[in-house]
């Protein structure tokens, strides 16, 4: 579809929020209230017909009142039946969109069917793109716009988000707002009346506010047209797709085998393969992925290099790395070397690299550094950061700070924990190779200054080994599918 | 829809590259003892028919035959299995196919998708294993190599108990033949079980085309 109206969704002048209300638990209060708690800079308008203000906002009798040419869409959050009227007053003062928040049709049964279909065909006469009906909201962080019934607001940045369902819009915006690897644009395309959710795949495509996106779908409708708009999408950024709804068997051809091993879910995942798109089975699996896309440089190999100052972990990685797509390399011989000169000889002497202890104040950084410089080596995947920090963070709460005189070393290990992931960051920058850190403590003490200092660069601090393996994994899958597919960037 | 023989299927999909095993229909136990003379070596005899789309989960075919007097035995039986609701049948004789890669290849209709591409791991359990990949029709040769990969057969196609490793790219051609054959004639489903890799090279052992009527 042209989708140049989608401007108007995503960066509206100014917005409307239609049925506006007084009752905090109503949708027309908290679309209000998330809209202005989310320092739209544009003019904000509320219809009521009853309430003067609302949230401080004079409120309007109807969206026929709003001034010509002020907003550019509209969030619709009365009952179904006031919808036609409110897109024909949209359109006569210039509103060119919609999000329709309402529920009561489609899902709400036959009738819902039929009304969903004479206001969309409304919608259409009129010129104005719909999204929803049933749906949770937008979200566009450049336009400091949360047009959205529900929470959180998420940090800015460069994921944008389309779903088929509004609640995990909500689960990767509150990924998001936990890990500071922020959004660009979200929308929940609700009953997707109009715009279906590979539509706003192909905007996001073209928007350069936005890395890498995330999808979640259920029904795909018309197949073709589907996998052509993902292959679309994912030939100009990564796409991680996650698919509800799994059936468990196709058989539709019972005269042949290869028509009754052709389950809904093995050609579903034919089609996302051959069209690029990144598949995850799951929520965090899908926001880690999309995480890493949108904050580190893709693989140029799949030659990988576990970097441990935690034992345990970096042979769980080495595990993981060995049944992924991944390699994971002998220890070059120069590298080795280059080891010995650092720790002492106990280290593992092999990838892993376990330095076992044997780490002095700069041992950190200059290994990292080493492995990440090293040309042999196409990603890293660095364990251990945040140990200091984790004891300093004990001793501080203990009984003997004062009396022991810890504030010294509490300081020193929560500092160094900040140095050794800004040397992650700092060597993935100057190498233009991933370097993933993964620490439990990104989700059990995010305060932590190791994953608190990935956070401030804008990284995203993976909360285990296993799932940094898994999301390098997909972004070697995605850079071959990229190498292997000529039509790509050409 | 209708479904062309075995004898059909196999010389449709020969003439868009696919590799299919040696095959002569014969009408008589004679014409079957004379076509495995033809082979010098063992050979499967099977009842051969458009309606004959399971024949070994009903007992038509019959393998290894190695003397004159077990072809003509074999063929006596097929040709007393026949029922009427089989329509019109022959027997088919061909060589046996040694290998001990057996996999799956097809093209099937999906409702969601329109056609597509499988390969899988074949033979007689290739149900049961269900393992099998699939790409949208049309596909790139790279699509091909994809499959391969996904299914995981990296140790399938490494050098196997005394044979030589598989040609991938013989593999790649086999499919891009079956893609290739699904593009005409009202061909609606393909279905290649097994396709046996012998010396690395794939072949076409048994295949079922459905045509749209």
């Amino acid at each position: 579809m042209d989708t140049s109206s989608f401007e108007l969704l995503f960066n509206p002048r100014g917005v409307v929020v239609a049925g506006a209300s007084t009752h905090p638990g109503k949708f027309g209060f908290v679309a209000l209230h998330n809209i202005l708690a989310g320092g739209f800079e544009g003019p904000v308008f509320a219809t009521n017909p009853d309430q003067p203000t609302i949230l401080g906002i004079e409120t309007l009798g109807s969206v026929s009142q709003v001034p010509a040419g002020a907003a550019d869409l509209v969030m619709v959050c009365t009952p179904p039946q006031a919808c036609p009227d409110i897109l024909r007053s949209a359109a006569s003062r210039g509103i060119g969109a919609a999000f329709i928040a309402s529920g009561g049709f489609r899902e709400a049964g036959s009738d819902g069917v039929r009304a969903e279909q004479e206001l969309i065909e409304l919608a259409r006469s009129l010129g104005l793109v719909v999204a929803g009906p049933n749906g949770q909201g937008l979200i566009s962080t450049p336009a400091k716009l949360a047009a959205q019934i529900v929470a959180p607001i998420p940090p800015p940045g460069a994921i944008a988000v389309a779903s088929q369902s509004g609640n995990l819009v909500s689960a990767l915006m509150n990924h998001a707002a936990h890990s500071g690897v922020g959004i660009s644009r979200a929308v929940s395309a609700g009953n997707a009346a109009m715009v279906e959710v590979v539509d706003y795949l192909g905007w996001f495509a073209d928007d350069p506010q936005t890395k890498a996106m995330a999808a979640y779908v259920e029904g795909v409708g018309d197949g073709r047209r589907f996998a052509a708009a993902i292959r679309k999408a994912a030939e100009a950024k990564p796409v991680v797709l996650v698919k509800g709804g799994t059936t468990p068997e196709g058989a539709r051809a019972a005269a042949s085998h290869t028509g009754a091993l052709a389950t809904d879910d093995r050609v579903f995942d034919g089609m996302a393969r051959q069209s690029g798109a990144v598949r995850a089975t799951t929520i965090e699996e899908a926001y880690d992925a999309v995480a890493a896309f949108a904050t580190q440089p893709l693989p140029a190999g799949p030659r990988t290099l576990v970097l441990s100052s935690a034992g345990g972990w970096g042979v769980i990685a080495a595990d993981a790395v060995t049944r992924s797509n991944l390699d994971l390399i002998p220890l070059p011989a120069d590298l080795k070397t280059a080891m010995d000169g650092l720790v002492p000889p106990r280290w593992s002497r092999n990838n892993p690299i376990d330095l076992a202890g044997g780490e002095s104040r700069d041992t950190i950084p200059e290994a990292i550094n080493l492995v990440a410089d090293h040309p042999e080596v196409d990603a890293v995947v660095y364990l251990g950061m945040g140990i200091q920090a984790n004891t300093a963070s004990h001793l501080r709460s203990g009984p003997y700070f004062e009396s022991a005189e810890l504030a010294r070393i509490c300081d020193y290990h929560e500092r160094q924990d900040s140095r050794f992931a800004q040397a992650a960051a700092d060597a993935s920058d100057r190498t233009g190779k991933p370097i993933l850190a993964a620490t439990e403590l990104a989700v059990t003490q995010p305060g932590n200054s190791g994953p608190a200092t990935v956070a401030s660069q804008q990284r995203y601090c993976f909360s285990s080994a296993d799932r940094a393996v898994r999301a390098l994994h997909h972004m070697w899958w995605y850079a071959r599918w990229r190498n292997r597919h000529a039509a790509v960037g050409t | 829809m209708g479904v062309l023989s075995e004898f059909e299927s196999k010389q449709l999909l020969a003439g868009h590259g696919v590799a299919v095993s040696w095959d002569q229909l014969a009408r008589s136990e004679d014409e079957a003892v004379a076509a495995a003379a033809e082979v010098g070596g063992p050979v499967a005899v099977k009842l051969c028919g458009p309606s004959l789309a399971h024949k070994s989960e009903r007992g038509l075919v019959r393998l290894g035959l190695v003397s004159p007097d077990a072809v003509r035995a074999a063929a006596e039986d097929l040709l007393g299995e026949a029922t009427d609701d089989d329509g019109e049948v022959a027997l088919l004789v061909s060589e046996m196919v040694a290998g001990h890669r057996e996999l799956i290849a097809g093209v099937v209709l999906t409702e969601q998708f329109g056609p597509a591409l499988m390969l899988g791991v074949g033979g007689v359990l290739a149900e049961a294993v269900g393992e099998a990949v699939f790409r949208l029709l049309p596909v790139s040769g790279a699509d091909c190599h994809d499959m391969i990969d996904d299914l995981g057969m990296a140790t399938l196609l490494a050098p196997l108990r005394g044979e030589p490793a598989m040609d991938r790219n013989a593999l790649v051609d086999t499919l891009l033949g079956l893609a290739d054959a699904a593009g005409r004639d009202g061909i609606e489903a393909i279905d290649v079980n097994p396709l046996v890799i012998r010396d690395g090279q794939p072949v076409a052992v048994d295949a079922l085309v459905v045509v749209s009527d």
